[in-house]
């Protein structure tokens, strides 16, 4: 067994257990009058922050990549079926400021089938650089290849940022990309910037099922890589003035792995499941029947989400198991969660109080729900719903 | 490759986080007397692994790497039916982020080896990165496939199976061997069994150390990881209600805005 590279100096040490309490892991405990780092510690270094004696040191490694050769915000933008993503418009968004923040480019690739058309939406919306990978034999993501190609760009241009949209497509390339480049990828942040002093990219992310929030960061080796919650940024703005360069890449599949086979695809038609949505409309007693879920069914529908269900309409068989939000059922962390005729038992609560924002309406102003609640509506669902998705309806005609 | 299957599962032990919370007053973590489990995203994992040999034959071998204490875990699926378990445990490991951690998992791989298929859970409830499965294969230089919710079949030294992405369900087939992750969707694991908990409690736990291991001790724990967490601090918490009356009209036009703020419409 090797040792902790965390070290306490007993001859700096005064006992004093500033130590413990900073420790948000309980690794660390009084021996004696020392403290002993339990092999449980993450080495997050809070310890050593706050102890007054400097009498806790970590062994830093140290890398020898040469940093300064990397320059540039890189951005993945993701297509599908020839239509980008509209992730990879708010990486281009988020994008600029962090680049604009180093004083560095923003460049962007993308890989597909007849993709070059895509150029000038990427430099219209803030691109300096656009690489495009075109061959009829990358039109469907596959990891193998993807991977290839976007390592030798990275080779090749050294930016020292790459962020890649957290989609399920980018959440299966990123890890293999930065595992081969030996370099960092923090996994689906909400919050990024500019360290002022280091430079560094400040990565901030939830952990422990939202209970927590971590600001991360990559120091000594390039690029620093993260993936980018989706609809966490605003998308770049279109500004066709913005000059942009397009740069056609080599793409020669004979020396590239392509291992896995698509055999077939089959566009997503059925509902979504409650775990992976990312807009929930859930439905409570307070619908009053089971022909309440036509209207949660429509409000989902309108708003691109899945259907959830309180306990108590799925135990009156309103609705099945699956749907079902509560600690006796799933717990979901959805971006928007809208609770209708839903009072808010704890269990309710305790499986869905971590989204993002909260919308509820209930008749019941004194309703648990709305102590949860970003917005709480205190109305007949019936008659305020219809008109929402009414509203809904209209903004987004008008805005096609 | 073997008749029979070489199935490897990852799992890794976490404290169970529906009670992770913070100490408002302390402003830090609570873990007093908070539960360690095993991610109940490997569960589906180690089911997966278990119902494949069945159909097919093999066994299925537990890796997880963690403190001496998380061969609890590895003693739980030994109770789900699992043949051998595998604890990878050493302070020169401690520290390690998705980087070091997979290339750890990748060492200890080779060193099970001959290995078919290797399955991991979606993400783990702790750090919920989703990205060991994918580094595991990279590392290995094996194809990786995630999100599986079925496998159609497995022969001929190939395997077939669906798996979700946001836009639909696709089917692939890769040569084995392969790194999986799979989707909750794709089993429901099943419980212990009495005669398991009591194999469990008498199974020997295989332990890996760095010194076993053909890995360069630069690329483990803390001086192998890229990435540092810089600070932990508590979210925001829902800005507990903004609660509004008023006529339907107004109701809806305030729940309007409110999507439109949050960018969902």
């Amino acid at each position: 067994m090797s040792e902790l590279p965390i070290k306490v100096d007993k001859t700096k040490c005064i006992s004093c257990g500033l130590c413990i309490d900073a420790c948000n892991f309980g690794s660390i405990e009084m021996v004696g009058d020392y403290p002993s780092i339990k092999d449980d510690c993450r080495l997050c270094g809070a310890c050593a922050e706050a102890c007054p004696q400097g009498a806790i040191t970590i062994k830093e490694a140290s890398k020898d990549t040469d940093l300064s050769a990397y320059k540039g915000v890189l951005i993945f933008a993701e297509q599908r079926q020839g239509k980008i993503h509209p992730v990879a418009y708010e990486l281009l968004g988020k994008g600029k400021e962090l680049a604009n923040d180093l004083g560095e480019p923003l460049y962007a690739v993308i890989l597909g089938s007849d993709v070059g058309t895509f150029a000038e939406e990427l430099t219209s919306r803030g691109a300096d650089k656009v690489f495009i990978y075109d061959d009829s034999a990358l039109a469907d993501f596959r990891d193998d290849p993807y991977t290839e190609l976007l390592y030798n760009l990275v080779e090749e241009e050294k930016p020292s940022i790459f962020l890649i949209g957290a989609t399920a497509i980018g959440r299966s390339l990123g890890p293999r990309v930065a595992s081969k480049l030996y370099t960092g990828l923090t996994a689906d942040c909400t919050s990024l910037s500019i360290d002022p002093e280091s430079k560094l990219l400040l990565q901030t992310r939830p952990a422990y099922g939202g209970n927590i929030m971590a600001t991360i960061i990559c120091a000594d080796t390039r690029p620093q890589m993260a993936t980018v919650r989706y609809k966490m940024f605003t998308e770049a703005e279109v500004d066709t003035s913005n000059q942009g360069v397009k740069i056609s890449k080599t793409v020669d599949m004979s020396n590239i792995p392509d291992r896995v086979k698509i055999l077939d695809f089959q566009k997503a038609s059925e509902e979504l499941s409650i775990t992976e949505a990312e807009i929930i409309v859930a439905g409570g007693k307070g619908l009053g029947d089971m022909k309440g879920f036509e209207l949660m069914e429509e409000l989902a529908k309108t708003l691109g989400g899945a259907v959830g269900a309180s306990r108590p309409t799925v135990d009156e068989g309103w609705m099945e198991y699956r749907h079902q939000v509560g600690l006796s059922g799933r717990t979901v962390r959805p971006k928007l969660y809208m609770a209708c005729g839903i009072s808010g038992a704890v269990q309710h609560i305790a499986g869905m109080k971590t989204s993002d924002v909260i919308i509820s309406v209930n008749k019941d102003e004194e309703a648990p729900i709305f102590s949860v609640s970003s917005l709480g509506a205190v109305g007949d669902l019936y008659e305020v719903i219809p008109k929402v998705i009414e509203k809904i309806k209209a903004h987004q005609e008008a805005s096609n | 490759m073997s008749e029979e299957l070489n199935i490897i599962v990852c799992i890794k032990q976490v404290p169970e986080t529906t009670e992770v919370e913070f100490d408002e007053e302390t402003g830090r973590l609570k873990r007093e007397g908070v539960a360690a489990i095993v991610n109940p995203f490997d569960e589906y994992a180690v089911e997966e692994g278990l119902s494949i040999t069945e159909t097919y034959g093999g066994i299925v071998k537990v890796l997880t790497m963690g403190p001496p204490q998380a061969e609890s875990a590895l003693k739980e699926t030994i109770a789900m039916g699992a043949h051998e378990a595998w604890l990878a445990t050493d302070r020169a490991f401690a520290g390690a982020d998705t980087w070091a951690t997979s290339y750890t998992l990748a060492k200890c791989v080779e060193k099970m080896a001959p290995y078919d298929l290797i399955i991991c859970g979606l993400k783990t409830t702790d750090g919920d990165t989703g990205q060991v499965g994918p580094e595991i294969a990279e590392n290995l230089d094996i194809p990786h496939i995630c999100y599986v919710s079925k496998i159609l079949d497995i022969s001929n030294g190939k395997i077939k199976l669906k798996r979700n992405l946001d836009d639909g369900v696709e089917t692939l087939e890769a040569p084995l061997p392969v790194v999986i992750t799979v989707s909750k969707e794709i089993n429901q694991p099943r419980l212990s069994t009495l005669r398991g908990r009591m194999k469990a409690r008498k199974a020997k736990i295989n332990e890996l150390t760095s010194s076993d291991l053909d890995a360069d001790p630069k690329k483990l724990g803390l001086e192998g990881s890229p990435t540092r967490v810089v600070k932990v601090f508590t979210p925001p918490s829902p800005e507990g209600g903004e609660i509004v009356k008023g006529s339907p009209d107004e109701l809806a036009e305030k729940i309007f805005q409110k999507l439109m703020e949050c960018r969902v419409i």
